[in-house]
């Protein structure tokens, strides 16, 4: 492979399975700046397994994964820390963190030893707990906030390692509507504005069509389909991956495709 | 509670006037009671700093200097140690209830003691019998066992680790109640390790543990931010760019290291390691910039107080120190953490 810094993250033929034999299975793909691309499939369609490979946590039984074209299974934590961000799906804190004690963790992979965060550190602190509107929980024990105020901490805390790619695993999983909604507009506000890639694992097949511009659909570890919301969205598709019946429609404000479910029994 | 209110340069110099001040009581205070100002004389006569007339016994110079301040060093190295390995232990194992001796460190060392005080052997190494040499032997020689048994391939999952430390450790301890029990007269002694209590006669033993510790708990302070990581679980810890299995291994052996050092001059010292890191967290909050050296200060002013109560209630009988960490140290917890209780998510 030609060593360049292509500024992609690149997927190349990703195979990967686990003892208990959930798989990803030749999957390729491309993340670039600006890109803002939604990851979706039944549960145990390896989206997980998928982010975590990406992110360089798993390693692939074959394929691999090229970050600015360099191997990701070769580049240290740090230097992947500074390029690539995770937003997990659970963050589970034993002990009493303030908000801005967390956030300032996402500076971990610049922090050297001794000298501990710096004024741009704090600066940059400063700037991303502003820019996810979180600035006046800083002193918050990060275990008293809502759901949807954690993961503004969370991505807040991840795009304090101010990386070129965020990968995020259901960013609005167990979150009422109201925060979904609130944590996606964040999501395509920073992709917009600072022009960080994109690629979310998503749940919700509605919301996935309205804020991200290109959709892969994984089925059994593979790519079924990739393309704009419409064109992956198809009644036909969702029957087959999904095994449900749904309408697709046309969004009548914004013109994405939306799926209604259609009950068995009509 | 203070956390946000107090800068991190003034806690420090509080806890340090803690310690100092913790310290200049236990030297002071014993059969032979000196008074403060007498040991401030004599400590700047020492250094020469100062030319005071000397109208003290001199044998206060020799309880002072050789008996009591060896000591009170030794105990606060101890309890300061135990105090930073409980939070790198809490923090790695992600478990509030972990300590110091959690992963066999504890069943190792008290094997080692065991065989050694029913060897009808003595020896000595650098001011050290052959209990705190085999203890030490024994503590580290664990935690390398207990490591392997956990690894699988190139990982080491903490769950195995708990695991395979609390199986060893039980096996260990068969072990000793056996050999307890056939060696008979050893039996009190061992006992009474056990429970913990300081033995450091004269400053050959702190001269040697305490570079130990000292390097140690320095090392563990730089890296202070790969704790605050790995408390948010090893894979955030790795997305955060934390090389987690090296760190890992780094971090079990420094902790290791500081309490297998403690085991030597203490034997087993117990509830510093659990309880300290706690009661620094309350105070201070979870950053282990701050958490490690609080941590440090806290537990040494807080063992040297212990054995001062250890040496003097009974006295002359001292009682073992780990009895009085228990009595006064638990019923503060309990305090703290109901005074806490929302703050804290128990």
């Amino acid at each position: 492979m030609v060593e360049s810094n292509d500024g992609l993250l690149r997927a190349e033929d990703l195979c990967f399975s686990y003892f208990n034999g959930r798989v990803v299975s030749h999957v390729s793909l491309t993340l670039g700046r600006g890109d803002l691309v939604g990851l979706i499939g039944p549960n145990g369609s390896g989206k997980t397994t998928l982010l975590k490979l990406l992110s360089g946590v798993l390693k692939p039984a074959l394929g691999h994964v090229s970050l600015e074209g360099r191997q990701v299974q070769a580049l240290e934590r740090r230097e992947i820390a500074q390029r690539v961000a995770v937003v997990p799906q659970e963050l589970h804190v034993p002990f009493p963190f303030t908000v801005r004690e967390m956030v300032s963790m996402g500076r971990t992979p610049y922090v050297r030893p001794l000298v501990g965060l710096t004024a741009e550190d704090h600066q940059v602190v400063r700037d991303v707990m502003g820019a996810t509107g979180i600035g006046d929980l800083a002193g918050r024990d990060f275990a008293t906030l809502s759901g949807g105020e954690q993961q503004r901490v969370i991505i807040a805390m991840a795009l304090a390692q101010e990386p070129r790619f965020l990968l995020l695993d259901e960013p609005t999983v167990h979150l009422d509507l109201n925060h979904q909604v609130e944590i996606l507009e964040l999501i395509r506000r920073l992709n917009r504005e600072k022009g960080v890639a994109v690629l979310a694992a998503l749940h919700d097949l509605n919301l996935a069509a309205l804020y991200f511009d290109r959709l892969i659909l994984l089925n059994r570890g593979a790519i079924v389909a990739t393309g704009t919301p419409a064109q992956v969205l198809t009644a036909a598709r969702i029957l087959e991956v999904f095994s449900a019946s749904v309408l697709v429609e046309a969004h009548p404000v914004t013109q994405a495709p939306q799926v209604t479910v259609v009950p068995l029994s009509q | 509670m203070f956390k946000g209110r107090v800068g991190y340069g003034t806690s420090l110099l509080a806890l340090l006037a803690l310690l100092a001040m913790s310290g200049m009581v236990a030297i002071s205070v014993g059969a032979v009671s000196v008074p403060v100002e007498e040991i401030l004389k004599m400590g700047a006569n020492r250094v020469a700093v100062g030319t005071f007339v000397r109208n003290w016994p001199e044998s206060d110079e020799v309880i002072i200097g050789v008996i009591r301040l060896p000591r009170v060093a030794g105990a606060a190295l101890v309890g300061g140690a135990l105090a930073v390995a409980g939070v790198v232990f809490q923090a790695l194992l992600k478990n509030p209830m972990a300590d110091p001796y959690i992963i066999g460190t504890s069943g190792g060392a008290a094997l080692g003691a065991t065989v050694a005080m029913t060897l009808p052997v003595t020896a000595t190494w650098l001011g050290f019998g052959l209990v705190p040499v085999l203890a030490f032997m024994g503590a580290m020689g664990t935690v390398l066992f207990v490591y392997n048994l956990a690894r699988t391939g190139p990982r080491v999952p903490v769950v195995s680790l708990l695991l395979a430390g609390f199986a060893v450790s039980s096996m260990l301890a068969a072990v000793m109640s056996f050999l307890m029990l056939i060696s008979g007269s050893a039996l009190r002694r061992v006992i009474l390790w056990t429970m913990g209590g300081m033995a450091v006669n004269g400053w050959q033993q702190v001269a040697v543990v305490g570079p130990v510790m000292l390097v140690g708990a320095g090392a563990i302070y730089l890296l202070a931010g790969d704790l605050n990581a790995f408390l948010l679980g090893e894979e955030e810890a790795a997305y955060l760019g934390v090389d987690v299995e090296r760190r890992k291994i780094l971090l079990l052996f420094l902790g290791s290291l500081l309490t297998g050092a403690a085991v030597t001059i203490s034997g087993l010292v117990g509830f510093v390691g659990l309880v300290i890191p706690h009661v620094a967290r309350l105070l201070f909050g979870a950053d282990h910039r701050i958490l490690l050296p609080a941590s440090g200060l806290v537990g040494g002013s807080f063992l040297v107080l212990a054995d001062l109560v250890a040496r003097s209630l009974l006295a002359p009988t001292e009682i073992p120190v780990g009895i009085v960490t228990a009595l006064l140290g638990a019923p503060f917890f309990i305090y703290l953490l109901r005074r806490n209780k929302k703050e804290y998510g128990f």
